[in-house]
């Protein structure tokens, strides 16, 4: 049996869809057993909505005053309390994570496999490398604990309709204190997430301002997607950080991404592989983001995404 | 502060379009543009920064890879670190031994502060950092945008996926780099020739005596999936009709 300890990702109220794809991939493995934790100075409400994810077998509410925020540094001993049962310990490649599981795993002695996209037995996987360029089979050591993160963007989230038992722990962890949360700073909008929404629209360089980036927004909105931009968008101050799409920003799996004035460099590419339909609007007839997009259109961007909009 | 120790690794250049090996045995890297990480250089330069506000007084660039990456380690140095250390390695090793690497330099340095970038753009792996921090028993601070030093203590902002994070952390401690905490300044032609006279020690890795960690094993490597090639519309109205024959409008 492969037992599995995956690590709930949330923000104290809402559990996030990252970890019901964490548990699909963890089904993948032979005789899954899987548990998740959740780690929270009050768990109860993120755990309930844990219980009703499928495939999983029971959630274990950890309760903690140090777990309000979630810091590598005061959540990685208490999993590796927990860990000693498990086979296996699961995280999402979202930055919550990416942070946390490498400090896991170095705490319990063994390499992570980053970035999980495929199980080809129990202790063999799929990850990209070189931005997504080249895609190697790993293979973790036999009779060690496996850490592992694993790529949202690879995995459909597990459906509901589970009732799994919930256990109430206390945690016995020693945990420090030279680690301390100040605050969040979060640009929270009413459209849908980047990471999980059906549909995306991106803007690029070519926007020049933020003011011109309303018109992304406008054609967002009448798409019902999410927001993302290219890093020179980002960099240029355009928008904020969190809406950087590719290799250092977020890997998405969208059904439609509308890439706009985006020249299509590799790292921004590696961001979009897996998205359904890909559609580009350049101006460069050359432009590489033209060779991976399923619809392209060649013009300028300030005529086109307006008169786009309006024809919606 | 006393010192700050910068780990710079050799790694193909970003702007390189990687080949796997036809026999499936890694990417191609003979006669390959090899650069020094792209996040790694957005560490140094952070700690020089630190180290120019007479916060710090020594920044010591480490390379653990093979005898090439001297070559790396003297561009870090013509870009202002003080001294460079290269753990000689030939073959690759893991994350967690490199961790224990630059634990043991930690050991004979005693650093206060050791900034990592947050992931080599070769094996993409966003690990070493993290993992140094919890075999150091100290806090880490990763994707970083913002350090601010207070004595003792460093206030950090952090690019996360809900947006920016701050947090404050105890010295001594590990920092990884984001790609908007700064901007790597360029080298200089007189810079170059002064780094050539900087010491630069070459330590082979057996000397380290680390404790090797289970290895993973790569044991194939593969071209991602290709996507096919699309359609081209010459219009607003053609790229709408195009969108509802797929059915996503
Ligand atoms: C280590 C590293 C990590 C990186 N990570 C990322 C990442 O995660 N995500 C990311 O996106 N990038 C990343 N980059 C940066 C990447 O290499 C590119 O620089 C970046 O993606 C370019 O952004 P862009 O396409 O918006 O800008 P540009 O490359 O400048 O392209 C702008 C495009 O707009 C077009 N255009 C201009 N005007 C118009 C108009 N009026 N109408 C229509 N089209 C127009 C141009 O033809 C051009 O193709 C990374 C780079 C490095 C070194
Ligand atoms: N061989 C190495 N030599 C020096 N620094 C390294 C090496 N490997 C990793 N690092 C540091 O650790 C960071 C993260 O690497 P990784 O965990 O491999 O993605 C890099 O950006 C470097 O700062």
């Amino acid at each position: 049996m492969a037992k599995v300890l995956i690590i709930a990702e949330h923000d104290g109220t809402e559990l996030n869809p990252s970890t019901a794809k964490c548990v699909t991939c963890a089904a993948q493995l032979p005789e899954a057993d899987i548990t998740i934790a959740v780690f929270s100075n009050s768990p109860g409400a993120v755990a309930s909505q844990a219980a009703t994810i499928e495939s999983v077998n029971r959630v274990l509410a950890v309760a903690d005053d140090s777990s309000e925020h979630a810091l590598a540094a005061t959540l990685a001993p208490q999993i590796v309390a927990l860990m000693g049962d498990y086979d296996y310990a699961f995280g999402p490649s979202t930055t919550f994570g990416k942070d946390l599981m490498p400090r896991v795993a170095a705490l319990a002695g063994v390499n992570q496999i980053s970035d999980i996209m495929s199980v080809e037995g129990s202790h063999t996987f799929k990850r990209p490398v070189y931005a997504g360029n080249a895609i190697v089979t790993v293979k973790a050591p036999d009779g060690h604990p496996v850490v592992a993160t694993v790529r949202t963007a690879s995995w459909p989230a597990a459906g509901t309709g589970n009732s799994a038992s919930v256990e109430e722990i206390a945690n016995n962890a020693a945990v420090p204190s030279h680690t301390r949360f100040v605050e969040l700073q979060s640009g929270k909008s009413d459209r849908p997430d980047l990471q999980t929404a059906a549909r995306v629209v991106s803007g690029g360089r070519a926007l020049g301002s933020s003011e011109n980036f309303d018109i992304i927004y406008a054609l967002a909105d009448k798409l019902d997607a999410g927001v993302g931009a290219s890093r020179a968008a980002v960099d240029a101050g355009y928008v904020p950080n969190d809406m950087q799409v590719g290799q250092t920003g977020k890997i998405i799996a969208p059904e439609l991404y509308v890439a706009i004035g985006i020249s299509g460099a590799i790292q921004h590419l590696t961001g979009i592989k897996d998205a359904g339909t890909i559609v580009a609007i350049n101006k460069d007839e050359e432009a590489p983001i033209f060779d991976v997009a399923d619809i392209g259109l060649v013009g300028d961007l300030f005529s086109i995404v307006p008169e786009l909009t309006d024809a919606l | 502060m006393d010192k700050i120790l910068v780990g710079l690794k050799r790694a193909v250049d970003y702007n390189v379009r990687v080949r796997v090996r036809n026999d499936g045995s890694g990417v191609e890297t003979d006669g390959v543009k090899m650069s020094i990480n792209p996040f790694d250089e957005i560490a140094l330069e952070e700690a020089l920064r630190i180290k120019e506000r007479g916060e710090a007084s020594e920044v010591i660039v480490v390379s653990i890879g093979p005898a090439e990456a001297q070559q790396q380690l003297r561009t870090g140095l013509a870009m202002g670190a003080d001294r460079a250390i290269l753990v000689e390695s030939s073959e690759s090793i893991d994350p967690l031994d490199r961790a224990r690497v630059f634990l043991e330099l930690i050991n004979r340095e005693q650093p206060g502060l050791v900034i990592l970038g947050k992931q080599a753009i070769d094996d993409d792996n966003n690990q070493t950092g993290q993992m140094l921090a919890a075999i150091w028993d100290r806090p880490q601070a990763s994707f970083a945008s913002k350090v601010e030093l207070n004595g003792d203590s460093a206030r950090v902002t952090r690019e996360v996926d809900a947006g920016l994070e701050t947090i404050e952390i105890d010295l001594p401690a590990v920092i990884t780099t984001d790609l908007r905490l700064n901007e790597p300044r360029y080298v200089k032609l007189p810079d170059i020739m002064k780094a050539k006279k900087k010491p630069l020690d070459q330590v082979p890795l057996a000397e380290f005596k680390i404790e090797r960690s289970p290895a993973l094993e790569e044991t194939f490597f593969e071209p991602p999936s290709a996507r096919q090639k699309g359609v081209m519309v010459n219009d607003v109205a053609g790229l709408v009709s195009a969108l509802k024959d797929k059915g996503l409008i």
